[in-house]
C-alpha cells in the first residue's frame, strides 16, 4: 500500500469514536438494504414455487391467472386442442386445489393438493421415501418434505388423514425445491382422486402442461394456444408474469422499494454526516499537507481510500449480520422466506459506493477549497 | 555563502473587495541568503505571515516576482509549485499542525512519504531526525503525549526531514515560555542552519534577536529596514 494511503488509513481508524460511527451507519444501512431485498427475492422466489416444482416447459392457463395458486379452470377442450397443434410432444392436466385436512391429532390443516395427470405424473417430484407406482394405490398422497412439512405433525409412510371426509393414506414423501409462499403444506395425488376428493367448480383443469417437440416449437404454441383466447407461458415467463404480480401489484413491491430508499437514505445521512465531520475536523491537517507540498490528487487519493475503505467494510459487516439474521431466524421458523441473491449483494454493493461516493465528495470539495494561507494565518 | 536563496521584487498583496479592499503587503522587495537566519520582524498585522506566504508559494501575489532557484516561482504551474514546496522548503506552522492520530515518528516521515520514500525506510529515516532534535525515545508516542516545546521539536523534524534548502518558521516562539523558545531558536540556529540553507523566521519576540543574521522590519505591509550583520541598512541594498 503507498505510504500515503497508509497514513490515511491511520488518521481514520485511529479516530475510533468517527471511524466507528461511520461503519455503524454504513453497516446499517447495508444491513436493512439487504434484508428487505432479502425478504422480497424470498417472497419472489417462494410465490413461484409450483412452477419450479412441477418443471414444465410449458404452461397454459387463462390469461387472468396471475399466479399458480389462484388458477382459473379450463374446459376440456382447450387440452384437447393443446393435444392437437403441432409441434406439441405431449399435454397433460396439472390440478391445483386447496383443502382442510384433518390430522391423526383431530386438529385441522389446510393443505395446497397438486393433481398430477393419471397416465404420466409429469410434473411429479423425486421421492425421499416411497415407491412411485404407490400413488396408485387407494387413497394414496404424497407429502413434500418442504419446510411446511411439520404442519402435518411430520407424518410418515402409512400416516392416515382425512380430506373432505374421505381417508387419505401417505404413501411417500417427495422433495422439492422449495417451499410455498403461504406456509401450507403441499399434497401430490392423482388428477383423477384429487377432483373426486375436493369439491370442484365445474371445470378441473388448472393448467395444461405441454412438452414442446423443440424448443423452436414453443412460438408457434403460444400462437396458437393465444388464438383458443388462452396464453401458453414458458416456465420462465410464467415465473416473470408472478414476480411482476406480486411487485407491482400487491404493493409489496412498492414496499419493500421504499424500505430499501429509506435505509439508503439513512446511511447515507449517517456517513455523510460523520465523514463530513471528520473531514471537518482534519481540514487544518490537509492544509499543512497541501503547505508541505501535497498535490491535490494526493489528498483526494487519501479522502477516496478512507471513504471506499470504511464503505467496505461496512459493506462485510451489514451483509454479514443479514446474513447471521437470516440463518438465525430459519433455524427458529423454517419457512422464514428470505434469500440473499447476487443481484441483492450487487444492489447493496451499488447503494454502499453511491454513500461513499457522495461522502467523499462533499470531503474532497471541502479539501480542494482550504488554503494552505489558512494554515499560516491559523 | 552570498548568493540568494529567494528573491523577491515589488510584491504586492490585496485582500477583501470593494471598499474593504487594503492593501497587505507593498512594494516588498528582498533578498534572503543561503546560510543565514533571517527574522522578519514588526507589529501584528504588519503583512509578515502574509510575505511569508507569498515567498513561500502559498499565497499567489498580485504584483511583483519570487525568485527562487533562478525561476519565477509564480511563473509555474501549480504542481511544479507543489513540487518546489516539497522538495525546497520546510514549514513549521505556528501551531505545528502535527496529526494527532499518527506517532511522532510518522509525523516526521510525512514529507519523506510524500516525496514517495517507502513506508519503512520513511520511518527509519525520520528516527534519524528525531534524535537530531533529541526526541528519538518519544518515536512512537503521538504528539499530544509531548510537551509544547517538544512538538515545537518535531514540527522542527518534519520540515528539515525533506531536507529544504529553505526552512520557513512561523512564530516559533509564540506557544512557548521564554527559556523554551530561546532554546528552540538557539537548537536550529546551533544545529539546523548551515551554509546550504536559509532560514527565515516571523516572529514579534525581540528576546531572541539575538540569534538573527539579519532582521528585516515590517510595518503596515512595506518593509521599512533590513538590519544585515546586526548593522541596520537601507531597504533593498
Amino acid at each position: 500500500m503507498p505510504g500515503i494511503l497508509k497514513i490515511a488509513l491511520k488518521l481514520l481508524v485511529n479516530d475510533k469514536s468517527k471511524f466507528a460511527a461511520l461503519l455503524i451507519g454504513i453497516t446499517f444501512a447495508v444491513f436493512l438494504m439487504v434484508m428487505m431485498m432479502s425478504m422480497f427475492s424470498g417472497i419472489l422466489a417462494r410465490s413461484s414455487s409450483s412452477v419450479y416444482n412441477i418443471g414444465a416447459k410449458i404452461w397454459v392457463m387463462d390469461p387472468a391467472v396471475n399466479n399458480a395458486t389462484s388458477s382459473i379452470p379450463m374446459p376440456d377442450y382447450v387440452l384437447s386442442a393443446a393435444r392437437s397443434i403441432k409441434g406439441v410432444k405431449y399435454a397433460v392436466p396439472l390440478y391445483f386445489g386447496g383443502a382442510q385436512v384433518k390430522l391423526k391429532s383431530g386438529a385441522y390443516q389446510a393443505v395446497t393438493v397438486v393433481g398430477l395427470d393419471d397416465a404420466t405424473l409429469y410434473g411429479r417430484p423425486d421421492l425421499i421415501e416411497g415407491n412411485i407406482e404407490n400413488i396408485y394405490a387407494e387413497n394414496a398422497f404424497f407429502v413434500a418434505k418442504d419446510a411446511e412439512f411439520s404442519k402435518l405433525e411430520s407424518p410418515k409412510i402409512g400416516t392416515e388423514f382425512e380430506i373432505n371426509d374421505f381417508r387419505g393414506v401417505v404413501v411417500g414423501l417427495a422433495m422439492v425445491a422449495s417451499s410455498g409462499l403461504f406456509g401450507v403444506p403441499t399434497l401430490y395425488t392423482t388428477h383423477s382422486r384429487a377432483v373426486t376428493y375436493i369439491p370442484s367448480t365445474r371445470f378441473t383443469t388448472s393448467f395444461i402442461l405441454v412438452e414442446p417437440k423443440s424448443d423452436a416449437d414453443i412460438p408457434y404454441i403460444q400462437q396458437q394456444i393465444k388464438k383458443l383466447g388462452y396464453q401458453a407461458l414458458t416456465r420462465n415467463e410464467f415465473v416473470k408474469k408472478i414476480s411482476d404480480f406480486y411487485t407491482y401489484k400487491t404493493g409489496i413491491g412498492m414496499n419493500i422499494l421504499l424500505m430499501t430508499a429509506i435505509s439508503f437514505i439513512v446511511g447515507l445521512s449517517i456517513s455523510g454526516q460523520t465523514f463530513y465531520t471528520f473531514i471537518l475536523e482534519n481540514l487544518d491537517k490537509f492544509g499543512a499537507l497541501k503547505a508541505i507540498g501535497a498535490k491535490g490528487r494526493v489528498l483526494i487519493s487519501m479522502i477516496l481510500f478512507q471513504a471506499s475503505f470504511t464503505a467496505l467494510i461496512g459493506y462485510g459487516l451489514g451483509v454479514g449480520l443479514a446474513s447471521t439474521m437470516i440463518i438465525l431466524a430459519r433455524i427458529r421458523i423454517p419457512d422464514y422466506a428470505a434469500q440473499v441473491t447476487y443481484m441483492t449483494l450487487g444492489f447493496a454493493f451499488v447503494m454502499v459506493l453511491i454513500i461513499a461516493g457522495v461522502s467523499s465528495y462533499i470531503g474532497v470539495r471541502k479539501v480542494l477549497q482550504i488554503q494552505p494561507f489558512d494554515i499560516f494565518r491559523g | 555563502m552570498e548568493h540568494a536563496a529567494i528573491k523577491a521584487n515589488g510584491l504586492e498583496k490585496w485582500f477583501g473587495e470593494g471598499e474593504a479592499r487594503t492593501l497587505a503587503v507593498q512594494s516588498a522587495s528582498f533578498e534572503a541568503r543561503y546560510g543565514e537566519m533571517l527574522y522578519i520582524v514588526g507589529p501584528s498585522g504588519s503583512g509578515k505571515t502574509t510575505l511569508l506566504s507569498m515567498i513561500s508559494g502559498i499565497l499567489k501575489p498580485d504584483g511583483g516576482s519570487v525568485i527562487v532557484e533562478g525561476k519565477d516561482l509564480w511563473m509555474l504551474e501549480s504542481d511544479e509549485i507543489a513540487d518546489l514546496r516539497l522538495n525546497k522548503i520546510g514549514f513549521v506552522f505556528q501551531d505545528y499542525h502535527l496529526f494527532p492520530r499518527l506517532t511522532t515518528a510518522e509525523n516526521v516521515a510525512i514529507p519523506l512519504i510524500l516525496k514517495k520514500m517507502e513506508w519503512n525506510t520513511a520511518l527509519k529515516v525520520a528516527l534519524e531526525y528525531l534524535e537530531i532534535v533529541g526526541l528519538k525515545d518519544r518515536a512512537q508516542l503521538p504528539p499530544v503525549k509531548l510537551s509544547g516545546g517538544e512538538q515545537q521539536r518535531v514540527a522542527i523534524a518534519r520540515a528539515i526531514a525533506g531536507q529544504p534548502d529553505i526552512l520557513v518558521l512561523d512564530e516559533p516562539t509564540a506557544s512557548l515560555d521564554g527559556d523554551t523558545g530561546r532554546k528552540i531558536v538557539e537548537f536550529v540556529k546551533t544545529n539546523i542552519l548551515n551554509d546550504k540553507r536559509c532560514i527565515i523566521i516571523v516572529t514579534h519576540d525581540s528576546r531572541i534577536d539575538e540569534y538573527a543574521d539579519a532582521i528585516m522590519k515590517m510595518e503596515d505591509g512595506k518593509i521599512i529596514g533590513v538590519e544585515r550583520n546586526r548593522a541596520l541598512k537601507g531597504v533593498g541594498e
